[in-house]
């Protein structure tokens, strides 16, 4: 399947700034599943100095200065993307999960170090004895690592209501535990502390969702806008991903934006400006099947 | 035959009384079981001491106790201080220094130095490879989560190549002494190594007060250390290294070591910026000053460094400079230590070192660090789990969310919960085997006792290696089985001397050249917070100035039989008081007329109450404040005078605190302080050269004296009793022009002559019109206003002002006897005092507009 994007983020400052600084993770990364075929970045006003690089997880970024005094930052991004369905592992028959978590015990096992990167604390996700004790009803004894992390998703999407309004990107995950609700940015940040708090490796992916038509069917939350997963390391299979928001295994819908520990290492857009006063933000995003 | 004499015959080789060593060493008496620095197994002093010791055994008590007080006030002469987070009595404490050095005899120190320069080398290694090819982890000489698992591993610096691949610029190890006399590293510092600051205040106030000894025992110099730190940042520039910019970039005045910050970018001669001093534009970092921009080619950091940068790396820190990790990358700035430094700073490292050393040098570790178990490891975390008690645990990273205090243990009555937590997340927690310190003599009242000792020793990097200060920061530990060492907490410090076989090289930090010097008239531009600094510190001083005339004219005029009579002749002192915050209100309470206790009382208030706002002890505590700012741009003179004002308006008195404070006693503080600021301004007027800091002083000066006289001035012309001499007389003796008055009229004051004298002389440095012309001379030699200044720009509004002063004649003020204040004279000063804070708006728009920092996303 190949999709055409197009998203849109544009800033209003209440007052005038004279010099600003981003860094955007806008470009779609190439993923075994994933291949990208076209993407531009356009930002106004011209940026006197703009820079595409490599982060330390692989994802592109561009970091860019404006620095001529503006009220209004437009960045638009036009990427076309061909995915191929997503490994989708029969749950059954994948290894026992303390297999796993085994792998990354002391001493770790040379061809997980990458992997290993995402099963520490990272500064949005802090593991815990409370979510342990939540993600073990899922990691009974000797579950098969994908069926657990299946049941796992299930449970956040049954036990966890989506609103928007609970929630914003600084809340910390104890709350959300605590509330039971949140937003997709939330329910993988939970997910990912879950995993981690049982010794798996787990990491944010963020990314789009395409949205279907209402007609008979219910549509996906999460739609034309900004999406929110995890991923799971499955050893001897690699990377897989869950929605807990929308309680499914992204395969054909999910196209994948960057990947980090969690939402700080993938943020779409980032900056620091001098001036500018209080902001506001619009974002618009549109997936189109090609 | 020829008489001789000898002096020997006559029996009087000295008067001096010697005391005996009996009586100096007689309370010294070590601790069994711990490694004493002066006494050896036997009791006799160890040779090296010898010297010293027999030194002062030649003083007498008195002069001995003498040296020590002279100690102390050096200290406070000096101003070296050190910042206690969240001390209600104010923050700066000052440094404290116990007379006595600590010795190192020099062949232990060639071990030490080398086992140090080992261990930076191999540190650094280690650094440039978690920082690149992370070949260690692969290769399991090093645990994947003692990296990936810190906080303190800063991913977007991985691949950022170090300038000549160093790293580690600065570092500092934390040294203890066992009782088999082995040192031991206990900590290592690799993100700030702080304090060789203040090993160099130690070092200048012990070598003054014992100065003989110092000679005596060839004790090495450390300013070849500081040298070698300014060829060793020069070498870091980016560019050719002759017009190459260092600046030191400070987190600000409330970081605890900042005094230390301001006296070492002093003594190396760097300019010391705050994050917002600095900005990066096209890649490159730039200071703003008050002309411009101009370029920065190394950082010396003292900001930790995930706050270095908000863009990339902590999103929320206000200290940083967003960009520099990409003009990092870019090469076009290098920072010292470079970023990502602090994740050596983990103890759990400690346990990695001996094998890495092997590894990567070839070589045993050469000097050993404390007992360390890292629980990340299965062995480890047995042997602790088994043994908990024996161990101090410690997180074993920096902990940015809870934020630990990193040298703290955990107390023992949390040991279930610690277990508890050590078995869910084992790589957060090591254990350490409790440090044994050594004792040195320290002195206490009048003699030399036994105190633990713990040594910081800084290296810095030079060419292919480190060189290693010869001495450092030894701290005294307040008691003797306290097991973790922190300047927090308390205790003292010592000089530390590495005494030489031979005379030592004495070593200057001004570089000599034999090229041609090119001259220069005008020092570095002035960053534009400084010089909002230095205007505030102009118009504080100033209102001080103001503040304690009216407030002695009116004390003095002040007669509490008459209190109902009096008070109309003291309305214009009391008006322009009310006016300025001092004594708001005063003259609409009327109660306080007839109760002259009560009016005495408000007088006082509004000299010593340092909870009142506005008064004269708030100004003075505020100046002190603004001067701090600016405390590397000041002479210690004027710094010395100004810690004098407050200590006249008397923090620590208790006697004034209860109120036990006559009129006549608030006179002569007033007086006090009076010389006290002339003296301040004296030094500014004397000793500053005239560049951008003395002329902002200058105009901050100039405009508040404006605000006071003409405040003063309007004040006489609204009261019913203007024309009243007595009431003439305060004005002229407010604005210190009495003399002059007599000289030229021999008469009553009368309302013309006065407001001419005060108001429009332009001869008369108290006058109204001076103040104008002066600020109107600095504006001609300012950098031109920036184009954000808005249209009445200080200029315009300086010309304006200084026009309808030239165009007003106080004659007319003897002829109108009706209403004063609606004279063209009263109509000038009151345009006036509406002017004079748009002229400060228009300058600190001009001049200093500091945009906040805003962010988005994350």
């Amino acid at each position: 399947m190949t999709y055409n994007i197009i998203h849109r983020t544009i800033y209003e400052y209440a007052a005038p700034v004279t010099m600003s600084h981003h860094v955007a993770r806008l470009e779609p990364r190439a993923t075994s599943t994933q291949a990208q075929e076209n993407f531009s970045l356009k930002i106004f006003p011209e940026p006197t100095l703009r820079k595409a690089r490599t982060d330390y997880f692989g994802n592109r970024i561009c970091l860019f200065s404006v620095q001529e005094v503006h009220s209004k930052l437009e960045i638009i991004t036009h990427s076309r993307v061909a995915v191929s369905a997503k490994k989708i592992a029969v749950p059954e028959i994948t290894v026992a999960w303390e297999q796993v978590a085994k792998l990354f015990r002391n001493p770790v096992s040379p061809e997980v170090v990458e992997p290993y990167q995402f099963i520490f604390d990272s500064p949005q996700v802090r593991a815990s004895l409370d979510l342990a004790d939540y993600a073990r009803e899922s990691f009974a004894p000797d579950v098969p690592l994908v069926a657990g992390a299946l049941d796992l998703t299930k449970r956040i999407f049954k036990d966890f209501k989506f609103d928007s309004k609970a929630t914003t990107i600084a809340t910390p995950i104890e709350e959300v535990f605590e509330k039971r609700r949140g937003v997709c940015q939330d329910f993988a940040h939970l997910g990912i502390a879950c995993l981690r708090s049982v010794g798996l490796p787990a990491r944010y992916v963020s990314g789009y969702l395409r949205t279907h038509a209402p007609e008979g069917k219910t549509r996906l939350v999460g739609a034309d806008a900004s999406h929110a997963w995890f991923q799971i390391y499955c050893h001897g299979v690699g990377w897989l991903d869950f929605d807990p928001t929308n309680n499914v295994q992204p395969a054909e819908e999910h196209i994948t934006v960057a990947y980090g520990r969690d939402f700080s290492d993938v943020s779409p857009v980032a900056g620091i400006l001098t001036g500018g006063g209080r902001h506001a933000i619009k974002v618009s995003v549109d997936v189109e099947s090609a | 035959m020829i008489q001789s004499q000898s002096q020997t015959a006559t029996g009087e080789t000295s008067f001096a009384k010697k005391a005996t060593p009996e009586k100096l060493l007689a309370g010294y008496k070590p601790a069994k079981g711990a490694f004493d620095e002066l006494l050896a197994a036997n009791g006799e002093p160890r040779p090296h001491y010898a010297k010293l010791i027999g030194a002062l055994e030649e003083f007498s008590p008195n002069e001995l106790q003498h040296r020590a007080d002279t100690c102390q006030r050096l200290i406070r002469e000096q101003g070296i201080t050190y910042n206690v987070y969240g001390d209600p009595r104010g923050m700066e404490r000052p440094w404290q220094v116990d007379p006595i050095p600590f010795i190192i005899a020099p062949d232990e120190w060639r071990a030490v130095e080398a086992g140090l320069i080992q261990r930076a080398t191999l540190l650094n290694k280690i650094l440039t490879d978690c920082y690149g090819a992370q070949e260690l982890i692969r290769t399991r000489w090093l645990s994947p989560a003692l990296v990936f698992g810190q906080p303190d591993f800063l991913r977007p610096c991985h691949n950022i190549r170090a300038t000549a691949d160093t790293f580690l610029h600065f570092y500092a190890a934390d040294l203890a002494r066992s009782p088999d006399g082995r040192w031991w590293v206990i900590s290592d510092r690799t993100q700030i190594p702080t304090g060789a600051g203040y090993a160099l205040a130690n070092r200048l106030v012990t070598s003054r007060i014992l100065s003989e000894s110092f000679r005596e025992n060839n004790v090495h110099r450390v300013a070849g250390f500081f040298r070698e730190t300014q060829s060793t940042l020069a070498r870091l520039a980016p560019r050719p290294s002759e017009n190459a910019r260092v600046v030191m970039l400070t987190p600000g005045p409330h970081n605890e070591t900042y005094f230390e910050q301001a006296y070492l970018a002093r003594y190396l001669g760097y300019m010391l910026v705050e994050g917002q001093d600095l900005t990066v534009r096209d890649n490159h970092v730039w200071l703003k000053t008050l002309s411009g921009l101009e370029r920065v080619d190394v950082i010396l950091r003292r900001v930790d460094d995930d706050f270095c940068d908000p863009l990339e790396l902590r999103n929320n820190s206000m200290l940083g400079v967003p960009g520099l990790v990409e003009a990092l990358r870019a090469g076009n700035v290098t920072v010292a230590n470079a970023l990502g430094s602090g994740l050596l700073q983990s103890p759990a490292f400690m346990s990695f070192l001996p094998g890495l050393c092997r590894h990567l040098l070839s070589e045993e570790l050469k000097l050993p660090s404390v007992a360390t178990w890292w629980c990340g490891q299965n062995t480890a975390r047995e042997h602790v789990l088994k043994n908990l008690d024996r161990f101090v645990v410690k997180p074993a990273f920096r902990n940015h969310a809870q934020n630990f205090d990193s040298e703290k243990p955990f107390a023992s009555s949390e040991r279930d919960e610690l277990k508890r937590q050590i078995e869910f997340d084992p790589d957060l927690f090591v254990a350490q085997e409790r440090v044994e310190f050594s004792t040195a003599p320290s002195w206490d009242n009048g003699a030399l006792v036994p105190r633990p000792i713990g040594l910081r020793v800084y290296l810095v990097a030079s060419g292919d290696g480190y060189c290693v200060m010869p001495g450092g920061l030894t701290r005294v530990l307040p008691e003797s089985d306290s097991n973790f060492v922190s300047m927090q907490s308390g205790g003292s410090s010592k000089d530390t001397w590495i005494a030489s076989e031979t005379p030592v090289e004495e070593v200057t930090l001004l570089h000599s050249t034999n090229q041609n010097v090119e001259l220069r008239r005008t020092g570095n531009n002035l960053p534009s917070r400084l010089a909002d600094n230095f205007f505030w510190l102009g118009r504080y001083s100033e209102r001080a100035d103001a503040t304690a005339r009216l407030l002695r004219s009116a004390l003095l005029r002040f007669n509490p039989e008459r209190t109902g009579s009096a008070l109309p002749l003291l309305s214009p002192l009391l008006q322009t008081l009310s006016t300025q915050g001092q004594l708001p209100g005063i003259l609409e309470q009327p109660e306080l007329s007839q109760n002259s206790e009560a009016f005495e009382a408000e007088l006082l208030a509004a000299i010593f109450d340092p909870a009142r706002p506005g008064s004269l002890r708030q100004i003075v505590d505020r100046l002190q404040m603004l001067a701090m700012f600016v405390r590397d741009r000041t002479s210690n003179d004027m710094w010395r005078g100004l810690s004098q004002l407050n200590e006249g308006l008397g923090g620590s008195d208790t006697s004034r605190r209860r109120g036990v404070m006559l009129a006549g006693d608030a006179v002569g503080v007033l007086n006090q302080t009076l010389l006290g600021l002339a003296a301040f301004h004296g030094l500014a007027r004397e000793n500053m050269t005239r560049a951008q800091a003395w002329r902002f002083l200058d105009m901050g000066l100039r405009l508040e004296r404006a605000v006071y006289l003409g405040t003063l001035l309007d004040a006489t012309l609204r009261s019913p009793e203007a024309d009243n001499p007595s009431v003439l007389e305060a004005v002229l003796d407010v604005a210190d022009s009495s003399i002059t008055y007599r000289s030229r009229y021999n008469l009553l004051p009368h309302v013309p002559a006065v407001f001419d004298l005060v108001l429009l002389d332009d001869k008369n440095p108290r006058s109204v019109l001076f103040q104008i012309v002066q600020l109107t001379q600095h504006f001609e030699r300012l950098p031109l206003e920036r184009e954000a200044a808005r249209p009445d720009s200080g200029k315009s509004i300086l010309q304006e002002c200084l026009a309808r002063l030239n165009n007003t004649d106080t004659r007319e003020l003897a002829t109108s006897q009706e209403n004063l204040s609606a004279s063209k004279v009263g109509n000038a000063i009151q345009q006036t005092l509406r002017d004079l804070p748009k002229l400060s708006d228009a300058i600190a728009a001009a001049y200093f507009a500091h945009s906040a920092i805003s962010r988005t996303g994350r």
